[in-house]
């Protein structure tokens, strides 16, 4: 008698959670107000990535064309995957000093694992992160960057 | 009666007769033959695929989610869409798989769920065959589809497609008793298995009011079973796809694999309109005993959209199973359908045809 | 001998039905391959294959200097990356004897806890689709977005983070960090029960999960078997509170222990601890010391003393163990990593054999393994 009793609770139970879980589906399919996705090139001008968000390095220019980047080559040294290349000049300043300066400031991005070690130790502050994310090309070659732009020239005062 | 109103079998008379006046018996013949087809075919294509976007968009609403929503407003001709790509897509063929039986079982599958849809009443009148033995027919020819499944399985020269084709073949066979079973109840209380005798007797009210507690229990276990019959929900074991990647369909590709993927969504169609059919009234509006300007009020709305709001209702239903439920084992699919549906079945069929013999339901 | 007659008499001398689950399906999450020898649905034995993902993390650790090394062990469980970094953090921190200001050991602990909820309830997510539930991944990864949230507003990034770095931290948190956490904590306290509603409670979930893969804590111990895998057979395992670290010393928590040891009792130790994780969270924040200091002095070439340090941390899915040897340079002479999963995946064979293939996915779905991780 006993087991039959077990049977029959054994449904009802079975049954009434089985419905517990179809309320939870069930309320989400009316409230259309909780869906979480977004539909993303539409909102494309609304997306604002985080200000500390590591999208890729790139090195600021102010108004002048003048970047902060001495060429040192403490990032380079600090990246763990080989992903900066610090190409250096060297030239004589009208005082008859020679100096190093730099050439051009190579990034590799694919190779990129955004683990912030360059950024963090520049001296000079002369990199940052971008908020860019998107970041797909057809051609790998693009992934290969010269940060510093044509012309630029370090600025005054870390010159001096 | 109201519901008269809509009446499509003078409509259909009078294609017949404009058919046999114009033109030699044997070609009238073939003519109507082939517009029925035509208009089937269509109709089970058109379906196919929006029951496909609807589970869809169902599942993404579920999950928090917006679903398909770029092809067309609304993701409307999303799976057309995917149907084309699947039509462009490579048939692959599998070294050392039967070839012969590897084609035919995914005709086998779709022509089992197209079957069906012969003996389905749509409105009054709007019916391809009407069977003096209708439902008995609709279990008999959905139940081919297993054959289809198995062979698949087998023909794939594929570990997992067998298993999953074994474990098919397991729970096709159990849970077509319950299926069956549970559509007797409603045998029972109307005196008839054709399906348009069904639906005229319950002209005063739906089976599942008339028939009461029977008759819930039926159409609870019947949803079950039919869920199981048509691999999906919870009971997707043929398929799946954390255990046996794809099961039984895992080497299908293009066409072919469309094909198991709109029989799977005809199948949920069949039942939940064989449900809606014998459960509900199928076309037949809401009436309520004794409420006349209510049943006449009903009348006015047409007998199809009856029947195509009673079939998205059950058919919603058993996308709620799916896309809440976990997926059951293999051996607690046979206890569930052994142990439970089935004595449950057997004993509400004896209460039935008491209640009917002592004529304790709503006449 | 055609070919076709070979196989059969190779069938019937040995009639085993060898499917090879992996390295790509969908149940293993990642690279794994089971080989599985079955009898009808039912597994003989498996024998489990790795090394589909392996990248030479313990070698490459061989020529970066500590800071570089920490970008790399963000790689070995990407779910728990934070507890990576904390570990080889505090291995090299232990070596040069340096004591960390006390409000890094509470933001340290905070990530901590932060990324344990997000594993978990990534891992429930995938648990529940393992299972044939799909809509659990859903919702699982919906609440985990908030943590995520949290960790790219102050850290720049999602999932690998590289923040915890010898010494302190990479830069200081967000100012809105505090608010995050506590907004979090109220909102997936409200979302939590639903999770219980939703899965735990159903009657299907817990047929597929009870009485199956029962792990004793013979087997536990004998395995190395920890995290809240080995704690459900009753192996108090939690490094936290057997070797207390970082801010783990001032909160009060209470270690998840059942002594059942199967499916359903690795599931209720993960959900546990994510109700326990929140408690250490609440307790944290408002401990938490003010101020802007998220360093200690450091030189700006590491170099660790000739000698063998070993630190362990509990990360997701139990004890990580960092194992350096130093031969004075500014790079590691060898480093060790004692990964959770790895060992944890070899249990495979004793829990499983003998059930089913939706019992195999399920058991190693409860077992919480991450590919990644074993493979290094």
């Amino acid at each position: 008698m006993k087991s039959i009793f077990n049977y029959i609770t054994g449904i009802f139970k079975g049954v009434w959670t089985l419905l517990k879980g179809m309320s939870v589906t069930g309320k989400y399919f009316i409230r259309l107000d909780k869906i979480v996705t977004q539909k993303y090139p539409e909102n494309r001008k609304k997306l604002k990535m985080y200000d500390r968000f590591k999208g890729e390095v790139i090195m600021p220019h102010d108004a002048g064309n003048y970047h902060r980047c001495t060429g040192c080559g403490i990032c380079e040294l600090n990246c763990p995957n080989g992903s900066i290349e610090v190409l250096t000049d060297k030239i004589t300043t009208t005082e008859g000093k020679s100096k190093r300066i730099l050439d051009k400031y190579i990034y590799h991005l694919s190779m990129c694992t955004f683990c912030g070690l360059c950024v963090k130790t520049c001296p000079s502050t002369a990199i940052a992160f971008s908020q860019e994310f998107e970041h797909a090309v057809f051609d790998r070659q693009k992934l290969t960057k010269v940060l510093n732009k044509q012309g630029s020239s370090l600025v005054k005062d870390i010159a001096e | 009666m109201g519901y008269q109103r809509y009446d499509l079998a003078p409509l259909t008379h009078s294609i017949d007769l404009f058919l046999y006046n114009h033109l030699p018996a044997t070609w009238a013949f073939i003519a109507e033959m082939t517009i029925i087809g035509v208009v089937f075919l269509i109709f089970y294509a058109v379906i196919g695929l929006y029951l496909v976007l609807a589970e869809r968009k169902v599942c993404a609403f579920m999950q928090n989610r917006i679903g398909p929503n770029r092809v067309g407003w609304f993701g409307v001709i999303q799976t057309i869409a995917d149907l084309f790509k699947l039509l462009m897509k490579e048939l692959i063929t599998i070294r050392k798989a039967d070839k012969f039986l590897f084609n035919l079982a995914p005709f086998i599958v779709i022509i089992a769920s197209f079957l069906g849809l012969a003996a389905i009443p749509f409105a009054m009148g709007l019916h391809a065959i009407d069977f003096n033995i209708g439902i008995f027919y609709i279990m008999a020819v959905s139940s081919v589809g297993v054959v289809g499944v198995l062979l698949a399985g087998w023909s794939s020269n594929n570990k997992y497609s067998l298993i999953g084709a074994m474990r098919s073949g397991a729970q096709i066979v159990s849970y077509e008793l319950s299926v069956g079973l549970s559509l007797l109840v409603i045998a029972i209380y109307s005196g008839s298995l054709q399906l348009s005798t069904i639906v005229e007797s319950q002209a005063d009210a739906w089976w599942i009011i008339k028939g009461h507690i029977p008759a819930i229990i039926a159409f609870i276990v019947f949803i079950t079973a039919g869920t199981a019959e048509t691999n999906r929900g919870p009971f997707d074991l043929a398929e799946a796809e954390s255990e046996l990647t794809a099961g039984f369909h895992t080497e299908y590709s293009g066409i072919k694999f469309a094909f198991f993927f709109l029989a799977e969504y005809m199948n949920m169609f069949l039942i939940a309109s064989v449900a809606a059919t014998v459960f509900w009234g199928g076309w037949m509006p809401l009436h309520i005993p004794g409420c006349e300007g209510f049943n006449n009020a009903m009348d006015f709305i047409p007998p199809i959209c009856w029947y195509f709001g009673k079939t998205a209702i059950v058919i919603l239903i058993m996308m709620w199973f799916k896309w809440t439920f976990p997926r059951l084992r293999i051996d607690q699919l046979l206890t569930l359908e052994w142990k439970y549906l089935l004595p449950i079945n057997l004993v509400n069929i004896i209460v039935v045809a008491l209640i009917v013999l002592m004529g304790w339901y709503i006449k | 001998m055609s070919e076709e007659k070979k196989v059969i008499v190779e069938l019937n001398e040995n009639p085993e039905y060898i499917i090879n689950m992996g390295p790509q399906h969908p149940s293993t999450h990642g690279v794994l391959r089971f080989e599985v020898s079955l009898q009808g649905e039912m597994v003989k034995h498996l024998i489990p294959h790795c090394g589909y993902v392996h990248r030479g993390i313990e070698k490459m650790c061989e020529s970066l200097t500590y800071p570089q090394v920490i970008h790399l062990t963000d790689r070995l469980d990407y779910l728990s990356a934070h507890m990576n970094n904390e570990a080889v953090s505090l291995c090299v921190e232990n070596a040069l004897e340096i004591e960390v200001p006390e409000r890094v050991k509470y933001i340290r602990s905070i990530l901590s806890e932060l990324n344990r909820i997000a594993s978990h309830q990534l891992w429930w997510s995938a648990f529940g689709m393992d299972l044939g539930g799909l809509t659990c991944f859903f919702y699982g990864l919906r609440d985990r977005e908030k943590i995520l949230d949290i960790f790219e507003e102050s850290f720049g990034s999602r999932l690998l983070h590289s923040f915890i770095v010898p010494g302190g931290l990479m830069h200081d948190i967000h100012p809105n960090f505090k608010k995050g956490i506590t907004d979090f904590i109220k909102y997936f306290r409200k979302k939590l029960p639903e999770y219980n509603r939703f899965l735990t409670g159903n009657v299907i979930f817990q047929a597929r999960t009870k009485g199956l893969g029962i792990l004793s804590k013979e087997d536990a111990i004998n395995y190395g078997i920890t995290g809240p895998s080995g704690r459900a057979s009753g192996f108090s395992c939690d490094i936290r509170k057997v070797e207390p670290y970082s801010a783990y010393p001032y909160v009060d928590f209470k270690e998840i222990l059942y002594n059942e040891g199967d499916t359903f009792y690795r599931y209720v130790a993960r959900m546990d601890e994510m109700v326990e994780s929140m408690n250490i969270l609440e307790q944290l924040i408002d401990k938490m010391p003010d101020g802007n200091e998220y360093t200690s002095k450091m030189k700006p070439v590491i170099k660790l003393p000739e000698g063998e340090y070993y630190q362990r941390v509990e990360t997701a899915r139990g004890e990580l163990g960092v194992y350096i040897v130093s031969d004075g340079n500014k790079t590691p002479y060898r480093l060790k990593l004692r990964t959770p999963n790895f060992s944890n995946l070899f249990i495979m064979n004793k829990l499983a054999s003998g059930y089913k293939i939706a019992d195999l996915v399920a058991i190693s779905g409860s077992l919480d393994l991450v590919i990644p991780d074993i493979d290094r």
